[in-house]
């Protein structure tokens, strides 16, 4: 007898297992913040200023919740139903998705915040072991003879995107440059690399914890936390002549902030990380400021370096994402002969 | 033994939930899986699961399973056989230890089996002096297929080789057979079908092994690229129809080597009942 | 593949012909691959947790995320056993007792989530519940989360669990065979009657095992949960998920300590099943 109860019930115990998410309106604000992995320490610090900064000017409480993981696949999460009210990813097109896929935000998102929607920029460096004893010095380097270069995957792990992007602009933009002779040295480049980690941060702890490779390609940022936390005086950071001005973008999520009546303080949140103090605590979290004056003060901290932007070199995120990383374009390309 | 008995009640109540639960739980949000992949044309469809890459892919996740699963059944069996028949101390910890490849979390394992067999490990230091590269290589891919699938051949095998009386050995023996024909002649045959469900079991669980083999493989495009990355990556450039596609693939693999299991074990069984004796 | 032997008898082993030589080269083989392939693992996993002392250990576990991770755990847990628990008995009694058209195929379908991709398990779910899923708009309508939520997770720790129960109970089930219920059924006993007090009891150390794996299992889950948890801290992240967090941040011993948490788990589980195994022997 009591099969025949039980399943009806079992479904019944399943559904109502799913959480509602609707709050009730005296239950302090929550906020969502779907971002990826280096960005954990600098937003636990943003995190507590804002709620502390929002209490100050409005009177409410509000809590912030993180989620980190691969760029590519929190906005994905967010595309099949994550409900984040902001969005912090590590590259544009990842936000552009969460328009072309799903349309949670316009198209022209990008233009709704000061310089391109991206509060704190970084740059591509290279890390080298103590000494710098294969004496690496600039991109040209990389592809030379019997050098070991570690970088992640670029179909998987949107810092590799980065990584490869900036390789790639340098050798168009020497002088005599052209796509031929770029994907030349990206190719040449590809075939120093021993390993392509999934994510950046295991293609630096291949480099750092398991020995392998001369180089590391990585963001600013995360050369600074390697060699200022993880491995003082093991490693050192060369910074090439010229490299990528990487923009990490921010988004507020239009569809789910409206569903939870969440906009005016994901929106707050998000400028917030314009002001004084968010400048200040992402410098001190190594991304390079965007105020001038914050800048200033870190001057010591980031080396002179010739940037060129994604949309000069590449025409924007999603001309770069089909030359490059869908399949069978460029990247696919220099892998497929190798094999033969 | 197990002959019909429609006396016995249950019949319609335990087909209806069995049906009901696997169709909810694994019949329609596989279905999901074959549904999205209808989005793609025929080419497209096949151009996706026939790429270079794809292929390439395909080739080193079933020879690393294959070659995964073929050292478990040499190492299987002389674990199921030194368990089942000799006593020696420390005997009951290496019986417990069997199953911890299936307790431990993949994530941890891979992390594991990287940290000991990367240039700087424990294995990997002397392993290099030897000239051997293990992790990152496809070398590395099949330890650690291997690591999980170790618990699948022992725990087949082992009941098979419990149930096998020593008496038939000791004939044999007594009948003037050296071990190695009692081995060949006489047990080989009669462990054939559970060595062989093994095998298979622990090949499909070994291609769709992921979290172990990331961390160790390399991932390198062409070389190192298993199939289950390939998924990921399919994902990582919102290729929802493509992803699918491979997995459908994938999933007719497995489908396809589990109802052999199932028939190998129903035959098996047949072959053990008219057995006199048993 | 299930151990569906262990609860049953085992007599005594005696060793065959075979010189002590072939006898003691053959154990040596036999410890010296587990050694390489288990043992040392599980040393160096409890090793590393340790790297940085006692305290390093204590703070990595008893921190608040670790802490609602494994609440979160054996929650999914919690409900994912129970629920294959009883579908493993209905479908062990139903495959052991009756010869039907479509067998096979249910026993494959029933094995296939041991063998699919966690990738896979995972991606099927968001195809489902997503917003973008065949459920999704519906789900949206009633503001329900089944993805990136509690429910979530569990679905995809019950896919994954779901053959254990009943590859350990089918083989001990059939084993058992069913005279006893014939002959509980003619002397006027009730079917459920029947099944309680006679063929539970009979199979219950199997049934036992199957619970212990199930356990194992749904307890290490990764892949399949990485998909479906949206990774949000302290509310959606496993055990599993909360190492690999860790570990992303650089903070090794950490990482290790949490695995070597679910290392216990699983040690305990083993245990547990020692003393599953010994009891039935003994009964």
């Amino acid at each position: 007898m009591s099969f025949r109860v039980s399943f009806p019930l079992l479904v019944v115990l399943v559904l109502s297992g799913c959480s509602k998410s609707s709050g009730d309106a005296s239950a302090p604000v929550t906020l969502l913040n779907v971002s990826y992995d280096p960005t954990r320490e600098l937003y636990e610090d943003f995190n507590t200023a804002f709620a502390k900064h929002w209490e100050a000017t409005t009177g409410k409480k509000v809590s912030i919740r993180q989620s980190h993981g691969g760029s590519g696949k929190q906005a994905r999460a967010v595309i099949d139903g994550l409900e984040a009210d902001v969005v912090t990813l590590a590259l544009a097109y990842d936000v552009d998705m969460l328009h072309d896929k799903a349309k949670l935000i316009p198209e022209d998102w990008q233009k709704r915040l000061e310089q391109n929607s991206a509060p704190y920029t970084s740059t591509i460096v290279f890390v080298v072991r103590k000494g710098n004893p294969k004496g690496i010095r600039d991109w040209d380097d990389l592809v030379r003879e019997g050098i070991s270069v570690i970088t992640p995957n670029p179909k998987t792990s949107g810092g590799a995107r980065w990584n490869y992007l900036a390789a790639w602009g340098h050798a168009l933009r020497k002088p005599g440059g052209t796509e031929a002779t770029a994907q030349a040295y990206v190719e040449k480049l590809f075939r120093n690399v021993p390993v392509l980690d999934s994510g950046a941060r295991g293609a630096t702890t291949t480099f750092a914890e398991r020995g392998l490779g001369d180089v590391l390609i990585a963001w600013e940022n995360e050369a600074f936390l390697l060699t200022d936390e993880v491995g003082r005086e093991r490693f050192e950071i060369v910074v090439p002549s010229e490299s990528i001005l990487a923009e990490p973008p921010v988004a507020v999520v239009d569809h789910n902030v409206d569903k939870r009546g969440t906009r005016a303080v994901a929106e707050a949140y998000l400028r917030y990380l314009y002001s004084e103090e968010g400048q200040e605590l992402a410098a001190r979290h190594h991304y390079r400021p965007r105020s001038a004056a914050v800048a200033q003060r870190h001057a010591a901290r980031f080396a002179d370096v010739k940037l060129f932007t994604i949309d000069e070199a590449f025409g924007g995120w999603r001309k770069a994402q089909a030359a490059h990383f869908d399949d069978g374009a460029v990247f696919d390309r220099i892998y497929v002969p190798q094999a033969r | 033994m197990s002959s019909p008995h429609r006396v016995l009640p249950g019949f319609r109540l335990s087909l209806g939930f069995t049906w009901a639960y696997v169709g909810l739980l694994v019949l329609i949000p596989l279905s999901s899986l074959v549904l999205k992949t209808v989005s793609l044309s025929w080419p497209q469809f096949w151009d996706t699961v026939t790429a270079p890459r794809a292929l390439a892919a395909y080739r080193l996740s079933f020879l690393a399973s294959f070659a995964a699963a073929l050292i478990n059944v040499v190492f299987g069996l002389l674990v199921a056989w030194v368990l089942v028949r000799y006593r020696f101390p420390g005997r009951s910890l290496v019986e417990s230890l069997v199953d911890l490849p299936f307790a431990l979390p993949t994530a941890v394992a891979g992390l594991t089996l990287t940290t000991l067999f990367s240039a700087k490990g424990w294995y990997g230091q002397h392993l290099e002096a030897l000239g051997l590269k293990v992790a990152y290589s496809s070398l590395g891919v099949a330890v650690a297929l291997t690591f999980i699938g170790l618990p699948f051949v022992v725990r087949t095998v082992q009941p098979v080789l419990e149930d096998i009386d020593a008496d038939v050995e000791e004939a044999a023996a007594t009948l003037g057979a050296t071990p190695w024909q009692t081995f060949s002649r006489v047990l080989f045959p009669a462990v054939l079908p559970a060595l062989l469900s093994g095998f298979t079991l622990a090949f499909a669980r070994a291609l769709g092994e992921y979290g172990s083999v990331v961390f160790i493989s390399g991932n390198m495009p062409m070389r190192t690229e298993i199939v289950p990355l390939l998924i990921v990556t399919k994902l990582e450039q919102y290729d929802y129809a493509g992803a699918t596609a491979i997995a459908v693939v994938m999933l007719v693999a497995s489908f396809l080597l589990l109802l052999v299991v199932n028939l190998l074990q129903r035959w098996s069984h047949r072959r053990l009942e008219t057995r006199p004796g048993t | 593949m299930f151990a569906p032997s262990t609860p049953m008898a085992r007599r005594q082993a005696r060793t065959l012909g075979g010189s002590p030589l072939l006898r003691w080269a053959l154990i040596a083989v036999a410890l010296v691959f587990l050694g390489v392939f288990l043992f040392v693992p599980l040393v160096a996993v409890f090793t590393f947790a340790f790297q940085k002392g006692s305290a390093g250990y204590l703070a990595a576990v008893s921190h608040p995320e670790a802490r609602s991770a494994i609440l979160l755990t054996l929650t999914a847990a919690g409900i994912a056993v129970p629920l294959n628990l009883v579908f493993g008995l209905a479908a062990a009694w139903l495959l052991s007792r009756f010869r039907f058209p479509g067998r096979a195929l249910l026993l494959t379908l029933i094995d296939l989530p041991f063998s699919v991709s966690p990738v896979i398990a995972g991606l099927i779910f968001v195809l489902l519940f997503g917003r973008q899923g065949w459920l999704g708009p519906w789900l949206a309508e009633w503001d329900l989360h089944v993805i990136f939520a509690v429910p979530g997770i569990v679905l995809a720790t019950v896919f994954i669990t779901l053959p254990f129960v009943v590859r350990e109970v089918l083989p001990v089930m059939q084993a058992q065979g069913s005279d006893e219920e014939e002959a509980a059924l003619t002397l006027g006993a009730g079917g459920w009657r029947t099944f309680l007090r006679v063929t539970l009891p009979k199979v219950k150390w199997g049934v036992l095992y199957g619970v212990i794996l199930c356990n194992a299992r749904a307890m290490g889950e990764f892949g399949a949960v990485s998909v479906v948890s949206g990774h949000v801290r302290g509310v959606t992240t496993t055990l599993p998920l909360h190492a690999e967090i860790l570990y992303n941040e650089y903070d090794f011993t950490g990482a290790f300590a949490v695995a070597s948490l679910l290392t216990l788990l699983a040690l305990v589980t083993l245990v547990l099943k020692k003393y599953v195994e010994w009891r039935s022997e003994a009964s």
